[in-house]
């Protein structure tokens, strides 16, 4: 920090706690051993430049390092292949030196050419990859190809420059998310277009083995460069297993972490006996679980029958649906994200309110329209209560019950007047209130094919937005968060959306598990920081 | 028989262009963009266009269409959007699971459902014809998910007399199997139970009564091998359901078959994939019924093939 510190004459340094670069893991942390996590779904590829499931996401966290990272089991920045950076006064460039001596899984030192071609690699349009537009704010965006990225520039190998076009608050984030992850050209051009079936990062662990459609084994990297890191010696993925099963082999002592959780059926007997109850970790989560109502579809276009729907939802009702396992949500943001607005309470539960205002409308009887909804449990039960919910005010709501690709087309074209956002819903990308903005409430995702799907576009929000985002100086940053808070607290007022709850996470390990809580529910790693884990014996 | 194999070998290749044709359309009609899956959900516009040129989706259908099938034709059927590795690497890795358990059902399947036909046929009406008729009703309607947890639940969490799900060993695929020959055992055996019954009116049966043959020389020498023939036209049929709807099965007992991989590309949009397991299932089926048909022959020799 020092060293940062003294060259802030011109420079700026955005100083991290103290804290954030001396995470130490759990003391009594052993090394060895290996624990096996199960999923329902296949591992789609782990090339970090394209990998955006539940499942691959902590496990390109492990296999690839970035410039950023966050400290285990929270949401605080700390540099990752970075050793410091720094920030020019107008927030316009990037000043990183990184960390001498880390090597790639295939032996090779990285150096700042290796970023460089990473951040060219992720943002080339061939390359098809759905974090590219997290970049946009680097110089050259818009010419990405093949040529690279005329913003980012290497200026000796341990140092690179990355020039941004527009300021950017989020800039650092961006480059703590997988897609910015660090990957050796040669490997990627040898294999080609299976890059992501063989990974080489700079990661905790490496592919061992990948027997496609059953099983993944992760292996210790000796070589890590964080010192005393990784615990486990392996770590064995097995997909293709159903969550009810998964949870069995758990109590058989077979699995040890059930990635796709606790399934909804089993909740209760889980919870209820004190033993497995016990091995169970609750967390939040950076979700939010929302309906949209389209504001170009009548009579959504008009303000008082969107506030009317807000105040018909019983979003209590609907918790108790899903187990209790979230709370009711008043706003987009989640609790537990900077921004969120404390002590606002939202439009009330209010039948006889919601009736009034519809009668305002003109709509005292009611009208007829239709609810969107992803057709896997327990979305179509949610939309049920939805659906009666907006009876009692008078309002037919029609369920539509679709596949995921179907609904997400209907939202995505504008034809749909209601949609219920689950199995679909935002989980953020990285904990900062402008991810849960941009594509989903401003204008710019309120186009064909883009994920407002309310179709809301409010251009004094949007410079509002733009503004908050613009603030990329550290000093500014509560300010900054005020001005977020007043753009959701502006959304509310138009109400494109209810938002109706946010999603905890419950993780249940075997009893051999260890490390601390947090790196069971931490909030980047979804679902385990399988970096900082454990066994006991 | 020459003649018959080439007449049948075109047939079944029309069959295949057919369903290659009509899948293919029914993809391209589907009110779901695969673009906005690859993308993602923070993807420009610009980016939507661009990964939809790339991939030639931006062109008529026909177009789309032609260059599916001129790619097929050399043996290519193309990438997973998605997963971006070759289609028929994620295919073959699953091939040899579907088949083991297609295998092992299969003869779980006939082991139940013959013997319950066939014992049912020769007390038929009676209380115990009755009673395997409710029951095969009862397997066949019974939910895939339910029958295969209980089981599981059963014999392998409580009784430990098999791994909990998985793949590798004899013993995986043990429960998985039974499964399924319980759950298409009720098909066979109301097939095989009327099939035998037709048999058992015939005359030749009469004569071998009146010749003074023993019941079981009857039944097993000249019933049975006139019974199973129209059961034996089924198997083909089977092969096809196997090779691509045993979704449910597979994800409870965690067996790393086709009809996962199938799902999970349905649910994403993922056509490459889609295409190929259903041409794979579709060539299983053709096969399935050719074979059966040639294998008729053997079986009774009154059958000719033209």
């Amino acid at each position: 920090m020092k060293r940062l510190l003294a060259s802030t004459a011109v420079m700026l340094a955005l100083a991290l706690p103290a804290l954030a670069q001396d995470y130490t893991p759990d003391p009594a942390a052993k090394p060895g051993g290996s624990i096996t996590v199960t999923y329902k779904d296949d591992v789609a590829t782990l090339d970090p430049a394209i990998g955006y499931d539940w499942q691959n996401w902590s496990m390109i966290k492990s296999l690839f390092d970035g410039l950023m990272d966050y400290v285990p089991g929270t949401t605080t920045l700390r540099p990752g292949l970075a050793e410091s950076y720094e920030i020019s006064e107008d927030g316009l460039t990037y000043t990183f030196r990184l960390r001498a001596g880390v090597k790639f899984h295939n032996g090779r030192e990285m150096t700042a050419e290796d970023v460089k071609y990473s951040l060219d690699r992720v943002t080339n349009p061939e390359t098809q990859s759905p974090g590219a537009g997290f970049f946009s704010a680097i110089a050259g965006f818009e010419n990405a190809g093949p040529g690279g990225l005329s913003g980012v520039e290497v200026v000796d190998p341990l140092t690179v420059k990355i020039t941004l076009s527009r300021p950017d608050a989020t800039f650092l984030h961006v480059m703590a998310l997988n897609f910015a992850s660090v990957v050796p050209k040669e490997a990627v051009d040898e294999a080609g277009a299976d890059f992501g079936k063989k990974p080489v990062g700079t990661g905790a662990f490496k592919l061992a083995e990948w027997t496609l459609g059953q099983r993944l084994v992760f292996e210790k990297n000796a070589d890590y460069w964080r010192p005393g890191v990784p615990f486990l010696d392996s770590v064995v993925f097995e997909v293709g297993q159903e969550p009810v099963v998964a949870l069995l082999r758990l109590q058989n002592g077979e699995v040890d972490v059930p990635g796709d959780g606790i399934p909804p059926a089993k909740f209760t007997e889980v919870m209820g006996d004190p033993a497995q109850a016990a091995r169970v970790v609750v967390g939040g989560q950076l979700h939010t679980g929302y309906i949209t109502l389209n504001v170009t579809i009548p009579p959504f276009d008009k303000l008082e029958v969107r506030k009317a729907v807000n105040m018909a939802i019983n979003k209590d009702r609907i918790v108790q649906i899903i187990n209790g396992r979230a709370v009711p949500a008043t706003q987009p943001l989640p609790p537990s994200m900077p921004g969120y607005t404390e002590g606002y309470a939202g439009y009330p539960y209010d039948p006889e309110g919601a009736k009034a205002l519809l009668a305002e409308a003109g709509l005292a009887d009611g009208f007829e329209t239709e609810l969107y909804v992803m057709n896997t449990d327990p979305n179509p039960r949610i939309a049920q209560a939805i659906q009666q919910d907006l009876a009692a005010i008078g309002i037919k709501a029609n369920i539509q019950n679709l596949a995921q690709a179907n609904v997400i087309e209907a939202g995505g074209a504008g034809t749909a007047p209601m949609i219920w956002s689950g199995g679909m819903a935002w989980i953020a990308d990285f904990p900062d209130p402008s991810n849960f903005y941009g594509p989903i409430l401003g204008c710019a995702g309120a186009v064909d094919g883009g994920w407002n799907w309310s179709k809301f576009c409010d251009p004094v929000l949007d410079a509002k937005a733009a503004e908050a985002d613009s603030m990329a100086d550290p000093a500014k940053a509560e300010e900054r968060l005020k001005l977020w808070s007043d753009v959701y607290m502006g959304v509310m007022e138009q109400a494109p959306w209810v938002p109706v709850f946010n999603e905890e996470r419950y993780t249940i390990k075997s009893e051999r598990m260890g490390g601390e809580d947090a790196l069971y529910v931490d909030p980047v790693s979804i679902p385990v920081n399988y970096d900082y884990v454990w066994v006991k014996e | 028989m020459a003649a018959y194999l080439i007449r049948r070998l075109i047939q079944s290749a029309l069959i295949l262009l057919g369903v290659s044709f009509i899948t293919f359309f029914l993809l391209f009609v589907l009110p779901a963009d695969p673009v906005r899956q690859i993308a993602g959900r923070s993807a420009t516009a610009e980016t939507v266009e661009n990964i939809r040129q790339q991939l030639g989706l931006d062109k008529p259908f026909i177009v789309q269409y032609g260059r599916y099938l001129g790619a097929l034709l050399q043996g290519d059927m193309g990438r997973s959007y998605l997963q971006k590795t070759e289609v028929a690497d994620l295919i073959l890795s699953r091939l040899p699971a579907t088949l083991l358990l297609m295998l092992g059902a299969i003869v779980c399947e006939l082991l139940l459902g013959l013997t319950m036909g066939i014992v049912a046929a020769l007390w038929r009406g009676r209380a115990l014809d009755q009673t395997l008729m409710v029951t095969s009703f009862v397997t066949v309607s019974a939910p895939q998910f339910v029958v295969s947890l209980l089981l599981l639940y059963v014999f392998a969490v409580k009784l430990g007399w098999f791994p909990i799900g998985g793949y590798g060993t004899f013993a995986h695929l043990v429960l998985p199997a039974v499964t399924l020959g319980i759950l298409g055992s009720g098909w066979y055996s109301r097939m095989m139970r009327s099939s035998m019954i037709d048999v058992l009116r015939a005359d030749y049966i009469r004569t071998a009564r009146a010749k003074g043959l023993t019941r079981a020389r009857i039944v097993l020498r000249h019933a049975l091998p006139n019974a199973i023939l129209p059961v034996i036209a089924m198997i083909g049929i089977d092969i096809g359901i196997f090779m691509g709807g045993i979704v449910v099965v597979e994800s409870v007992f965690g067996w790393p078959g086709i009809g996962q991989l199938a799902w999970q590309a349905i649910q994403r949009v993922d056509i490459p994939i889609i295409m190929g397991v259903t041409l794979v299932s579709a060539f299983a089926i053709v096969l399935g019924n050719l074979l059966a048909d040639l294998i008729a022959p053997l079986i009774d020799p009154r059958i000719r093939l033209r």
